[in-house]
């Protein structure tokens, strides 16, 4: 084993992974075309996790907080910009690009601005009561989780809710035999671009650097003179917005949302978190495109598997690496 | 006036009563030492200085204002810096950025880094190295370096030469000494001969009490008085 890490590390280290298991997947697989859909598929899918999961690990890294309400952001994220999109069917159907893109923006924006308004609220009334208390932190926010499940139940009722997608993203592009997703493609294009932006965030900017060592060590952040609280809720908005955005983009993705998707996304959610290692964006990242890979492919390759696929992922990943796959330094 | 004085202090972790009654004073400019043996209190002292652990009741003044209770970033604010004993480095961080964090505007005084620089030449070698890649006596000079890279008035510094090899403890004490100087130091030590050669006035606890308070000079020829409260043999 310490062989292959070190012959691992010496091409890239974990990076390599998600490379190996595309090049696993396309000898396996022997369609090239079915391997790129399902390749964009599986990145697709997993910066759309990857949304939902950064807050995550940021939040558990730098609070020490363990939130299973996590996913009821994911859920709210859905539901408010399901809500948003098909208030603004009339822009979604138009033949104005624009109009399209100015319609996706708002109900992107109205899930953001929930998330950061819920996130505030759950961090001040639920979460502050309990830090340094895992065990009721786990109690209370399994229980917020249910009772976010009910609020949206009460108001948005037990029945699937069809998701409308705005005009310029339907269809599908067709290059040689190989097709490819609009959605699938702009998924992986935002989620992009919101890892840049993390990433730019917590290595160049002074409230970045913050992050990084309040993760590391929350006491001699404070014993430098900074308030790690204001930090905390601060983050915890930021987590909560991510997983609101992540859960709009995967309403859109679906097309059709139930009360349960947060449920349902939360053991994937925690399932990246820990692959990736806890409190590091770029461990979230990898852990994400793994799942997302690994989903897809299994679910081509040996479909009665699908299910276990990112179980089994997990337990690999714990055996070889046991702090996951890059985590923060502690 | 004392730059720091302690009167009756007492701090609790969870139910262990853990210093029952510190009181000592700091002068203000060079190395006052604190001295114990293993468990008497020296490190809850210090985070109880620093606010890290609350105590109660008692007071802490610093400058004559009373910071017992205060948030540690609160104290921080004050002039205050502190050294852990375990150096508290942020190993995902660079050096540079482990000092900027340290900085009060997040930008550099040219003269301060180079006195940096002059105390630590390793610093500015691995200045773009990740501190978990330092040696201990690198991340001791670095944690030691946060704590001088803007100006502050008094700096806990908790055993400092734990676990470092001969020279490095050698290159540390002169760097003390020349701290010393400049800024108040509240060192704990362990390792008398350093605490010796830097200290001007010294404490000792025992289980949680101050149980001697004087100067360095007179307590570094009285053995039996090192004996009695240190176990150490001459």
């Amino acid at each position: 084993m310490n062989q292959i890490s070190q012959t691992l590390e010496r091409f890239g280290g974990v990076y390599l992974l998600p490379v190996i298991v595309g090049l696993i997947a396309f000898v396996l697989i022997g369609a090239p075309s079915s391997w790129v859909t399902l390749t964009v598929a599986g990145l697709s899918m997993g910066m759309m996790i990857f949304l939902m999961a950064s807050g995550l690990s940021l939040i558990f890294g730098l609070m020490d907080v363990m939130n299973f309400g996590h996913s009821a952001f994911v859920s709210f994220g859905a539901f408010v910009s399901a809500s948003a999109l098909a208030y603004l069917s009339g822009w979604l159907g138009a033949d104005s690009v624009a109009l399209n893109i100015l319609a996706l923006f708002l109900a992107f924006a109205a899930a953001l601005a929930f998330g950061l308004v819920a996130g505030w609220f759950f961090e001040v009334v639920i979460i502050k009561p309990v830090y340094h208390d895992h065990l009721r932190q786990i109690l209370i926010t399994m229980g917020a989780l249910i009772v976010s499940e009910q609020i949206i139940l009460a108001i948005w009722g037990g029945a699937p809710v069809s998701v409308p997608r705005p005009a310029f993203l339907e269809g599908s592009w067709l290059i040689g035999d190989v097709t490819i997703e609009i959605y699938r493609a702009f998924a992986f294009a935002l989620g992009l671009a919101v890892y840049l932006a993390l990433f730019f965030v917590l290595t160049r900017t002074r409230i970045g650097l913050l992050i990084r060592a309040g993760v590391e060590n929350r006491e001699m952040v404070e014993a430098l003179g900074y308030k790690i609280n204001r930090l905390f809720v601060g983050v915890f908005m930021v987590g909560s917005a991510l997983a609101a955005l992540g859960g709009a983009m995967w309403a859109g993705y679906e097309t059709l949302i139930t009360p349960a998707l947060g449920g349902e996304m939360m053991i994937v959610v925690f399932i990246v978190v820990i692959i990736g290692g806890l409190g590091s964006v770029e461990g979230t990242l990898l852990g994400a495109i793994m799942v997302g890979l690994m989903a897809n492919y299994i679910g081509f390759l040996a479909p009665k598997l699908a299910l276990a696929s990112n179980m089994i992922l997990m337990m690999a990943i714990l055996l070889w690496r046991p702090s996951g796959l890059k985590p923060a330094v502690k | 006036m004392s730059l720091l004085s302690l009167s009756q202090m007492k701090t609790s972790i969870g139910q262990y009563h853990v210093l029952h009654d510190v009181t000592f004073d700091v002068p203000e400019g060079g190395v006052f030492v604190l001295l114990g043996r293993n468990g008497a209190g020296k490190t809850t002292t210090l985070r109880s200085i620093m606010g890290l652990w609350k105590p109660s009741p008692g007071s802490v003044r610093f400058r004559g204002e009373d910071i017992a209770g205060l948030h540690a970033s609160d104290i921080a604010r004050k002039g205050i810096a502190f050294v852990p004993e375990n150096m508290g480095v942020f190993g995902g961080l660079t050096v540079e950025e482990n000092l900027v964090l340290a900085t009060a505007k997040g930008k550099f005084d040219d003269v301060r880094l180079k006195r940096i620089y002059d105390l630590f030449p390793a610093l500015e070698q691995f200045w773009t190295k990740q501190a978990w890649s330092l040696s201990g006596g690198q991340k001791q000079m670095l944690s030691v370096a946060r704590a001088i890279i803007e100006p502050r008035e008094l700096i806990l510094i908790d055993e400092p030469t734990k676990g470092l090899a001969p020279s490095i403890i050698d290159g540390m004490a002169e760097a003390f000494a020349e701290i010393g100087q400049s800024t108040t130091i509240l060192l704990v030590e362990q390792n008398f001969n350093f605490a010796k050669r830097l200290g001007q006035g010294m404490a000792v606890i025992d289980d949680g009490h101050i149980a001697h308070t004087g100067t360095m000079p007179d307590f570094a020829v009285d053995t039996a008085l090192q004996e009695q409260l240190l176990s150490l043999s001459s």
